[in-house]
């Protein structure tokens, strides 16, 4: 049954397939973006595209005190919540500028799982409710080429792992999902290897079948899952040699 | 497998040289490429930079869409920013494709006003070409649907332009091949139909004085097009089939047990790399007498076709342009006033068939008055051929071209890899005009692909 849908991070292209999916279903959408501006086009392109509700809103994952008051102020609270919030950064500066690599853990992990906790929280008392992370393989072990990234998803991961064991009985789903290479703005530029890197509108729709009920940690790709299998198998005396 | 050092050193603007070409995959030549991702970051990622072009879907068959040293990529620019479904009236970013149109709205009853021959081309291409469609004569141009556009001149500026507004820009915009700024997105009314079906009647035309008259009397038809047998000779020289379409009625679909949007099937055949040069003859040749001989029997059929394989025949085979094999090909798309047209034609279509080896099918339609500026279009018909690029075709399509411009006649940029400056300037009167608007735009050398260097515009 179409209900609405809270994005937060309005202008992530996975985050915009993602709406787009809820909104070919019918969904009303709620998007939240730090600068709500740019966020406008996506806006647009659900009520051109899909004729969809949209309602457009400000929050910036960084200010974690304004969260609460912020749900307050929300028309209603939304059935549910996709956090497509992420920042790739730099690794190389994140090694030796320490406010960057703060920016970094903050916007993968901080940010994300207060704000997603206290979602939870409402959709606990309600009842009802499905939270959707998207986190990413890069959390599943740390690599020395973004484990600054990768350590921040692997927060967010074990947060949204935690979340989902403690609400399993409280008729709230909460969902993990792993992208894999996906070809947006965050990766625009980038050889990446062409059958591991899907479109945003994969994402999309595996997030909107995980979240009506088809999984808890998703892999996009299925073969990723096997990927990642194969890296997190590696004895570490041999993975800490590798050049990944 | 996991090269991901490239993920921690990547920025947003991270960029690589790539060989690039056009859907012809001659000539080739390296540029850099940059990636647009929103239409707000296009001024930053442009600034200072010089030799620069856009590029949307790549499907213009020449050096069009290859910048003299950067190449960017509107890929992104795809999203759709309102619709009016009373009026029809579609606000879209350049990079938003016509397949993605028509997917979105024919299902809700609207069909762009004009279409070229592939779906898979971009709002963006589609004005910087001013494309004509199969209905030239009656609507012109897509640039005469054009509304308004939203372009991003070489100082960094987005401007609003119309009819109204900066209207000299906007009018050199349309067919101005990209330079005179990168259009960010545009204003256009899509037209109701009542189904995605075609009504379509075949004739043949057994000669090209009855190609020409056939197409003549197609002026009050919505759609027109010819293909011509270019290995017919003497007697019937010229000869083919003549398809005009209407859009079908609702009634007439249901009528004849036709759901009115029919969705084209998934799954396009793909052609393999690496393909010898001679595939293509072969194969077209044979599918061409069939269709001829098949249709030829039936002279005067119409039925119902859909949309897709009226106006987008080609699209069923993804990567087709492979079948030229490695030295890719050429168009040479010329346009001949319609006074003197049938001698013009004949003499160049008499040349073609000489030489064996040229593309086995041509395309002609008629042309109603064009845009103006760069645009294409002049009253008349125009002519379309393959060729595989050798020596023997640039030595023929030198010839074709001494005709085309004694005819007062000109070539088509976005098809163009190896006209000379002499014919360019013979044919596009409102070139001056033209470099003095860039003159005015700060546009020399700032905007310049590798077709405008080699054509001095
Ligand atoms: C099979 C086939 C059939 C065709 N049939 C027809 C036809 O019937 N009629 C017809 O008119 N054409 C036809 N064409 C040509 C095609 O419509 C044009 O070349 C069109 O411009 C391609 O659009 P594109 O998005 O691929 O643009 P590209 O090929 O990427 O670029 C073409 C030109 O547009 C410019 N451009 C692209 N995007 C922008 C932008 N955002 N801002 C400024 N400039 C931009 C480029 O700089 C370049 O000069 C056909 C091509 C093919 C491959
Ligand atoms: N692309 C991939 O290959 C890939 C792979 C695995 C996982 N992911 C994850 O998928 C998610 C979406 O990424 P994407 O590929 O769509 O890239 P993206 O377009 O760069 O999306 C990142 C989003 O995070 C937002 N954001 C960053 N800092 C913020 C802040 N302080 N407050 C609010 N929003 C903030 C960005 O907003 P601004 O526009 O304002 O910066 C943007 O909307 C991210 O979590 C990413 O880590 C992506």
């Amino acid at each position: 049954m179409a209900g609405t849908l809270l994005l937060v991070g309005a202008t992530s292209d996975i985050g915009h397939a993602v709406a787009a999916r809820y909104a070919q279903a019918g969904w009303r959408i709620l998007l939240a973006a730090r600068d709500p501006e740019r966020a406008q086009r996506n806006a647009d392109d659900l009520v051109a595209r899909h004729r969809a509700e949209v309602g457009l809103l400000r929050l910036d994952i960084l200010e974690t005190d304004s969260f609460a008051a912020w749900l307050d102020g929300l028309p209603a609270l939304p059935d549910t919540v996709v956090c497509a919030v992420g920042e790739l950064g730099d690794q190389g500066r994140a090694e030796v500028d320490p406010t960057h690599a703060e920016g970094v853990m903050r916007t993968n992990f901080l940010g994300p799982s207060l704000l997603l906790g206290l979602i939870a929280e409402r959709f606990a008392a309600r009842g009802s409710g499905a939270i959707v992370g998207i986190s990413s393989v890069a959390g599943d072990r740390g690599r020395g080429s973004n484990y600054v990234y990768g350590a921040g998803k692997a927060g967010f991961t074990a947060f949204l792992s935690g979340l989902r064991n403690r609400l399993a009985k409280s008729g709230v789903r909460v969902v993990t999902v792993k992208p894999g290479f996906v070809r947006t703005r965050m990766t625009r530029g980038l050889r990446l290897p062409p059958l591991l890197t899907g479109e945003p509108s994969e994402v999309g729709q595996a997030v909107y079948a995980a979240a009506q009920g088809g999984g808890d940690v998703v892999y996009v790709r299925k073969i990723w899952r096997l990927v990642m299998a194969v890296i997190a198998a590696i004895p570490e005396p041999v993975f800490k040699r590798l050049n990944l | 497998m996991l090269a991901t050092p490239a993920l921690a050193e990547a920025g947003p603007e991270a960029q690589s040289l790539r060989t690039l070409s056009g859907w012809g995959r001659y000539p080739r030549a390296a540029s850099e490429i940059l990636a647009a991702d929103a239409p707000g970051t296009l001024p930053m990622l442009l600034r200072g930079r010089r030799g620069v072009i856009a590029r949307g879907a790549g499907r213009a068959y020449g050096d069009a869409a290859v910048g003299q040293r950067t190449t960017v990529l509107t890929g992104a620019l795809d999203r759709l920013r309102g619709f009016d479904p009373a009026t029809g009236r579609l606000r879209a970013e350049a990079g938003v494709t016509l397949a993605d149109i028509v997917r979105t709205f024919l299902p809700r009853g609207f069909f762009p006003p004009v279409v070229p021959g592939t779906q898979f081309v971009t709002l963006g291409g589609m004005i910087a070409s001013d494309v004509h469609g199969k209905n030239h004569h009656r609507e012109g141009g897509f640039g005469a649907h054009v509304e308004a556009l939203t372009l991003l001149t070489p100082d960094g500026v987005p401007r609003r332009c119309s009819r109204d507004q900066n209207p000299d820009l906007f009018a050199l915009t349309l067919g101005g091949m990209g330079l005179t700024g990168t259009i960010l997105d545009a204003t256009f009314r899509l037209r109701p139909v009542e189904s995605g079906w075609i009504c379509q009647q075949t004739r043949v035309a057994a000669d090209l004085s009855a190609m020409l008259r056939a197409l003549e009397e197609d002026d009050a038809a919505t759609y027109s097009v010819a293909w011509i047998d270019c290995l017919a000779r003497g007697a019937s020289l010229g000869r083919g089939l003549v398809y005009r379409g209407e859009h079908a009625g609702r009634q007439a679909c249901l009528a004849a047990g036709r759901d009115p949007f029919p969705i084209p099937a998934h799954g396009r055949l793909t052609v393999p790399p690496g393909l010898p040069a001679w595939t293509l003859n072969r194969a077209s040749v044979t599918a061409f007498n069939a269709l001829y001989f098949r249709r030829g029997a039936a002279a005067g059929a119409s039925g119902l076709v859909p949309w897709h394989s009226y106006f987008f025949p080609l699209d069923g085979l993804a990567a087709w342009n492979r079948l030229y094999g490695a030295r890719g090909f050429v168009q040479h798309q010329c346009v001949v006033p319609r006074r003197g047209a049938e001698a013009v034609l004949s003499g160049m279509l008499d040349r073609v068939a000489r030489l064996g080896t040229a593309s086995p099918l041509a395309v002609l339609k008629r042309l109603g008055p064009g845009g103006g500026g760069l645009s294409f279009p002049i009253d008349g018909y125009t002519l379309a051929l393959d060729l595989p690029a050798n020596a023997a075709t640039f030595a023929l399509l030198d010839e074709l071209d001494r005709s085309v411009v004694a005819a007062g006649g000109r070539l088509y940029l976005a098809k163009d890899a190896r006209q000379s400056r002499e014919t360019f300037e013979a044919g596009y009167p409102a070139l001056p005009t033209f470099r003095d608007l860039r003159r005015q735009l700060g546009a020399e050398g700032v905007l310049a692909s590798r077709l405008s260097v080699r054509l001095g515009m």
